[in-house]
């Protein structure tokens, strides 16, 4: 009989549970992975030559497309870098409409990464119900850019536009009846504001509603638990952050422990892991669905009581309002440089991080003066996950680096960049 | 308001490492509100693992690794002083026997001493701080340093991604490979003389049967030339006084 060997699997980059176009070449040792040796760069866009070749707003738009499930975020840490060499910062009320949106994006990436994981390892209906509220907070980007994913809502020196007071409504067409389209129009007769309470009110109740799907759930449990365990230490060796990190029991948030915007005048807490493995990051994710549900009911609050502007009165660096076009040469010739040449930024460098839903997003700017950035760097907390796959799965089952993929949460805008 | 000046924690950590560290890490200055550091390539391994093991400092975590190429660092691709004769010119110069003049107009006051830098962020989860480490490579044309892979692991792919975009090679390192672009690559794409469009580009050819690389058939064109203006507000001293 001739002697077993190990042999060498491929897996995707056409794969459903390779989240986009990872592919994985594993060496096998019947079941058992004996090395797992990721190939990532499919996505490669080359995000950040192309932002040096263009005025420094015109890039923001590339920052939504990294990681493309959670947009907001992205756009706030290339957004802070910016304001960071200018030496600016936006309104407060600029500050409390981001960190709502922060973490609306939070919630948005989690349940994205719930309905996913829990798709990858078996389990399906959870997909369904987290697209359901996902559908909401889409909603919810939309009435306030335009547009459901890529927003464009950050800018230096503020966000775009204010709050909207009417929340767009289901239009009436002949396949829908009264009655439904009263019950689709319920939550939107108020304003946006009405509308993002109303949806954290309800919300709260359906993570509840997650959890029975999942916490105790036998077979959940069996995927999850002691799989892809990591140490404190190791944790902080291979440069982990955000969920990854707190899994493997390190408190560390930038929002508490480097508090950017008016994060410090926010309450809500840090859930922390414990053994390290996919159930306890899981876990995490849960808790962290919930404090931001908090923060944004606190957000909400605090901005509808405190109207005011939104964007600095800076004409060098924002733009001015149509009205003030109209009949004011100054803001002709602002508006004009503005949009043709841009605003130059002094000389210098900046690190801007902002806990992103996945981690550290970090935005390393350098800046020779010009109205370009000279080099600019994103450091992507997904990179440094997808690098310890190979740590993660040694010995595990072939069926485990599903899980493994799935508990990273990866997303190739980002990584690939 | 942003701050951009340190906060006393962070000076108190910039004196310990001046006091530690003396001359090999020279501080930089261009960084508001955070610290910044040259190292020498010579000294760059020692000094990694002292700002990781010293208890004062504890950088455990090594968060970002880069490349940076600074062979146009500074430079205009517009005047911006002073009024021509004949109007501004679009500023794209398209190819060399054009008429027009390059414009290549040094103006930033910071003059790097090589092209090829790799710069390294430390956080320390244990004191909350942040630093920035900066090394420039010693020869131009075959950029070498040592790696750091040993000290914090999640250098590894950091290294690699360096190495694919701007060919710094980094001596030690387990597996550099190439990591973010297509296999079969020529070239660092992230060097400021590798064309933004490319240099091939790749299509299926019916008659052969399978996908070919031929040379870009596209031009390369500027939408925004690159300008640096003077701004008086940014002068030290001056600042928040402008009347924006």
């Amino acid at each position: 009989m001739p002697e077993i060997q190990n042999f060498t699997l491929n897996f995707g980059p056409q794969h459903p549970a390779a989240h986009g176009v990872l592919r994985l070449v594993l060496e096998m040792d019947g079941e058992v992975i004996q090395k797992a040796d990721p190939h990532v760069g499919l996505l490669h866009r080359a995000t950040e030559k192309l932002a040096e070749s263009k005025p420094f707003n015109q890039s923001i738009g590339y920052m939504d497309r990294l990681d493309y499930v959670s947009m907001m975020c992205n756009e706030h840490g290339y957004v802070l870098a910016i304001e960071k060499l200018l030496g600016i910062a936006a309104p407060v009320r600029a500050q409390y409409i981001r960190v709502m949106f922060d973490e609306i994006t939070r919630i948005l990436n989690h349940l994205l990464w719930l309905g996913t994981h829990g798709l990858d390892i078996g389990a399906m209906t959870m997909f369904l119900y987290c697209f359901r509220e996902r559908e909401d907070l889409m909603d919810v980007y939309e009435a306030v850019s335009g547009t459901r994913m890529h927003a464009t809502y950050y800018r230096p020196g503020g966000v775009y536009r204010d709050l909207p007071e009417r929340m767009p409504k289901y239009q009436k067409f002949s396949g829908r009846s009264e009655k439904e389209l009263a019950r689709l129009n319920e939550a939107r007769e108020g304003s946006l504001l009405d509308f993002i309470e109303a949806f954290v009110d309800r919300f709260p109740a359906r993570v509840d509603e997650y959890e029975t799907l999942f916490t105790d759930n036998r077979i959940w449990k069996q995927r999850t638990v002691n799989i892809g365990v990591v140490s404190p230490e190791r944790a902080m060796q291979l440069g982990f952050s955000g969920p990854m990190l707190r899994g493997s029991g390190v408190a560390w948030d930038l929002r508490k422990t480097q508090p950017y915007e008016v994060y410090d005048q926010v309450d809500f807490d840090i859930p922390v892991g414990v053994n390290g493995d996919c159930y306890d990051r899981y876990l995490v994710r849960i808790e962290e669905m919930r404090e931001s549900a908090k923060i944004i009911r606190q957000c909400a609050a605090w901005l509808r009581d405190n109207p005011g502007s939104v964007m600095l009165e800076d004409r060098k660096i924002t733009p001015p309002t149509r009205i003030e076009m109209k009949d004011d040469m100054e803001s002709l010739i602002h508006h004009f440089k503005l949009f043709t040449e841009g605003y130059c930024v002094p000389e210098g460098e900046a690190y801007a991080a902002v806990e992103h839903p996945k981690g550290e997003f970090g935005v390393y700017m350098v800046s020779d003066g010009s109205n370009k950035p000279y080099r600019l760097k994103v450091r992507a907390p997904g990179f440094a996950h997808i690098a310890s796959m190979n740590e993660m799965v040694q010995g595990h089952m072939l069926a485990d680096v599903v899980a493994v993929i799935g508990t990273q949460d990866i997303v190739f805008g980002e990584i690939d960049r | 308001m942003a701050t951009t000046e340190l906060t006393e924690r962070y000076l108190r950590l910039a004196e310990t490492i001046a006091s530690r560290f003396g001359s090999r890490l020279t501080r930089l200055t261009d960084s508001p509100g955070e610290l910044s550091y040259e190292v020498a390539p010579a000294s760059l391994l020692e000094c990694c693992e002292e700002l990781r093991d010293t208890e004062e400092l504890g950088f455990e975590m090594l968060m970002d690794l880069c490349g940076v190429d600074y062979s146009e660092y500074g430079r205009d691709e517009w005047r911006t002083d002073g009024a021509t004769a004949t109007g501004f010119s679009r500023g794209v110069i398209a190819s060399p026997d054009d008429g027009e003049e390059p414009l290549d107009i040094a103006n930033a006051r910071y003059e790097p001493p090589a092209r090829f830098a790799v710069v390294y962020h430390l956080l320390s989860l244990t004191h909350n701080h942040r630093a920035r480490l900066k090394v420039f490579c010693e020869d131009d044309e075959q950029p070498m340093l040592d790696s750091v892979t040993g000290i914090w692991a999640s250098a590894d792919w950091y290294e690699r991604e360096a190495f694919d975009l701007f060919g710094i090679l980094f001596r030690g390192h387990p597996d550099l490979r190439r990591i973010l672009t297509d296999y079969g690559f020529i070239g660092h794409p992230f060097r400021k003389d590798f064309p933004l469009i490319g240099n091939v580009e790749m299509r299926y050819d019916p008659e052969k049967g399978r996908v070919i690389y031929e040379p870009v058939s596209i031009e390369p064109r500027t939408l925004v030339p690159k300008v640096i203006r003077d701004d008086a507000r940014y002068e030290s001293g001056l600042k928040d006084g402008g009347d924006a």
